[in-house]
C-alpha cells in the first residue's frame, strides 16, 4: 500500500506555495486566503482522519459508524439551509432527503452485498453520497423555488383551470429536477476519458489493482447517480407540499428584495379546508408559511 | 323574478389584510348572476383581491364567501375553479401551440370542441396548431379566455383583462364578452377604466379604501 509520510505532507505545501506565489505575483490579494484555506483543510483533514480511526478502527461496533452517518445527514442538511437561505424549509427537507437517499442507495449496496457492511464501508460510501448530492440538492430546491415565484401568474392560471396543486406544478418540478440532474449526467458519461474521478485514483494511489479500482468507482459512480436523483425528487416534491396549501393554493415566496427587507412581512389568510383541519394555517392572521 | 332573486356570490364581512394593510374592510354585499356586473375603482383599491377571492385563490382573514348559495370552504376548490373561470390581466401563455394550451383546461376535449372555443372568442380555429407564445396580445388575451371556456364555466371573473389591448382588439373582446353574458354566463368584470365599465356594465359597483358601494347586501338565495 502507497503512503505519504508527514515530511512528504510538509513538502506537499510548496504546492500550495506555489499557489500563494500565482497570487502574489499577479498581485490578487488571495496569498492569505489561499494559506487559510489550506490550514484549514488539512486541520479538518486530521481531525477527521483521527475521528476516523476511532469509529472505524476494527472491534468497534458499526453502530458509532451510523452514528457517524447520521451526524453527516445532519451536518449536510445544515449547509444546504446556509448556501440556499432563499428556499422555504430547506433544513427539514434537506435531511428528508439524505435520509431517502441513504436508504435507497446503503440498502441497494449493503443489502445486496456489493459491499460488505462495515464501518470502513459504510462511512466513505455515505460520505460520498451526502458530498456528491449536495449541489444537487441545492440546485433542485433553488431552481423550483425561483421557478414558482417568477412564473407566479403561469402556475396561477393552471390552478384557476382547476389543475391540483402537484399537476399545476409539475412543469416547474421537471424544469428543477432537470437543472439538478443534468451536471451529474454529464460528470457521469465523461467519466473515464476527461477526468480519473477521486474514488479511482485515491485506491490507485493506495496500491489497488486498476481493475478493482475501477470496478469500485463505478459503483460510486451508480451510487452518486441514485443519491442525486432520489434527494432532488425528495426535495422538490416537498418543497411542493410545502409551497402550496391544502386546497391549492400558492403561497406567498419571498423575493430577493423582500429577505433583505424586515419589514416585507406577508400575511397567508387561512386555508380552507373542506373535511380536514389544518390547525397550523387555521385562524386570521396567521403567518405565511414560508419563512422571510 | 327580480335580478336579486339570484345572486352569484355574497361577501359577508369579509376582510383580507396585506403586509398589515386592510385591502378589504368588512365587505358586505351580493353580486347578481344575470348580465355582466363591472367591479370599478382605482389601482391598488382591493379589485383583484376581491376577484380572487371569489376562486379561492385566495381566502379572507375574516368573514365569508358564498357562491349560489353555498359557503365557499365548503365546495372543492378544483370544481369550484372549473364552474368559475378566471382570465388574468396579464395574459399567460403555456408552452406549446393553442390546441396544447387549450387541452391543459380539458385534456380529453375533441378537436371540435377545441375549435368551438375558439370560435366563440371570435379567433380563427386555424390557430389550434400555432405557436400560443407567437400570438399578438388581443389574440393571446381571447385565447386565455377560450382556455378558460374549454371547461364550461358558468361564471367568469376577468381581471382587467383588456389594459394592454389596443382599441380594436379591446373592443373585440367587449363584444365577444357581452356574447358570453348573453349565452347565461355570469361575468364580473373588473376595470379602473370607467369609460369601458359604462360601455359593458350592465350594472357597476365601486370599491373604493376597501368598501363596495352600490352593491345590495341581500342574502344569496340558491
Amino acid at each position: 500500500m502507497t503512503t505519504v509520510s508527514w515530511v512528504g505532507l510538509m513538502v506537499s505545501l510548496l504546492l500550495v506555495a506555489v499557489a500563494a506565489g500565482v497570487s502574489w505575483w499577479q498581485r490578487l490579494g488571495l496569498q492569505r486566503q489561499i494559506l487559510i484555506a489550506a490550514a484549514r483543510a488539512l486541520a479538518q483533514l486530521l481531525l477527521v482522519g483521527v475521528a476516523l480511526t476511532l469509529v472505524i478502527s476494527p472491534g468497534r461496533s458499526i453502530w458509532w459508524s451510523w452514528l457517524w452517518v447520521a451526524a453527516m445527514l445532519g451536518y449536510a442538511s445544515t449547509v444546504a439551509r446556509r448556501r440556499a437561505p432563499e428556499v422555504p424549509h430547506l433544513l427539514g427537507l434537506a435531511l428528508a432527503s439524505f435520509a431517502a437517499a441513504a436508504v435507497v442507495t446503503l440498502g441497494v449496496l449493503f443489502g445486496l452485498h456489493v459491499f460488505p457492511l462495515t464501518g470502513r464501508t459504510l462511512v466513505p460510501i455515505a460520505g460520498m453520497m451526502v458530498g456528491n448530492s449536495m449541489t444537487a440538492t441545492i440546485v433542485a430546491g433553488r431552481r423550483l423555488t425561483d421557478e414558482l415565484r417568477d412564473k407566479r401568474d403561469e402556475v396561477e392560471a393552471r390552478l384557476a383551470l382547476g389543475q391540483p396543486s402537484r399537476q399545476a406544478a409539475t412543469p416547474y418540478v421537471r424544469a428543477a429536477l432537470r437543472a439538478a440532474l443534468t451536471p451529474q449526467i454529464e460528470t457521469t458519461k465523461a467519466t473515464g476519458l476527461v477526468f480519473l474521478p477521486g474514488a479511482m485514483t485515491g485506491l490507485i494511489l493506495a496500491g489497488a489493482a486498476p481493475l478493482q479500482a475501477v470496478l469500485v468507482q463505478a459503483v460510486v459512480m451508480f451510487l452518486v447517480l441514485a443519491a442525486t436523483a432520489t434527494t432532488t425528487v425528495v426535495i422538490a416534491l416537498g418543497l411542493i407540499r410545502r409551497l402550496f396549501t391544502p386546497d391549492h393554493r400558492l403561497a406567498h415566496l419571498p423575493t430577493p428584495a423582500d429577505r433583505l427587507d424586515p419589514h416585507a412581512v406577508r400575511l397567508l389568510p387561512p386555508a380552507y379546508h373542506p373535511g380536514r383541519h389544518c390547525p397550523a394555517r387555521d385562524g386570521p392572521g396567521q403567518q405565511d408559511p414560508v419563512p422571510p | 323574478m327580480s335580478e336579486l332573486d339570484a345572486m352569484a356570490f355574497a361577501f359577508e364581512r369579509v376582510t383580507v389584510f396585506r403586509a398589515g394593510r386592510r385591502v378589504l374592510d368588512e365587505i358586505t354585499a351580493s353580486i347578481p348572476a344575470a348580465g355582466i356586473t363591472v367591479v370599478s375603482g382605482p389601482s391598488g383599491a382591493g379589485k383583484t383581491t376581491l376577484l380572487r377571492l371569489c376562486n379561492r385563490l385566495e381566502v379572507p382573514d375574516a368573514g365569508t364567501v358564498s357562491y349560489r348559495g353555498q359557503h365557499l370552504e365548503e365546495l372543492d376548490p378544483l370544481v369550484l375553479r372549473r364552474r368559475v373561470g378566471m382570465v388574468f390581466q396579464r395574459p399567460t401563455a403555456f408552452p406549446g401551440s393553442v390546441a396544447d394550451n387549450l387541452a391543459v383546461a380539458h385534456p380529453d376535449a375533441s378537436t371540435e370542441e377545441l375549435r368551438t372555443a375558439l370560435q366563440q372568442v371570435a379567433l380563427d380555429p386555424a390557430l389550434l396548431d400555432q405557436e400560443a407564445r407567437t400570438l399578438s396580445g388581443g389574440e393571446l388575451q381571447r385565447m386565455c379566455l377560450a382556455r378558460t371556456l374549454v371547461t364550461r364555466p358558468e361564471t367568469l371573473l376577468l381581471d382587467e383583462p383588456t389594459s394592454a389591448l389596443d382599441a380594436q382588439p379591446k373592443q373585440v373582446f367587449e363584444i365577444t364578452t357581452r356574447e358570453l353574458a348573453a349565452r347565461g354566463i355570469t361575468i364580473i368584470w373588473v376595470t379602473h377604466d370607467d369609460a369601458q365599465a359604462a360601455r359593458v356594465a350592465d350594472r357597476t359597483y365601486q370599491l373604493r379604501d376597501g368598501h363596495l358601494t352600490g352593491a345590495p347586501t341581500e342574502e344569496v338565495r340558491p
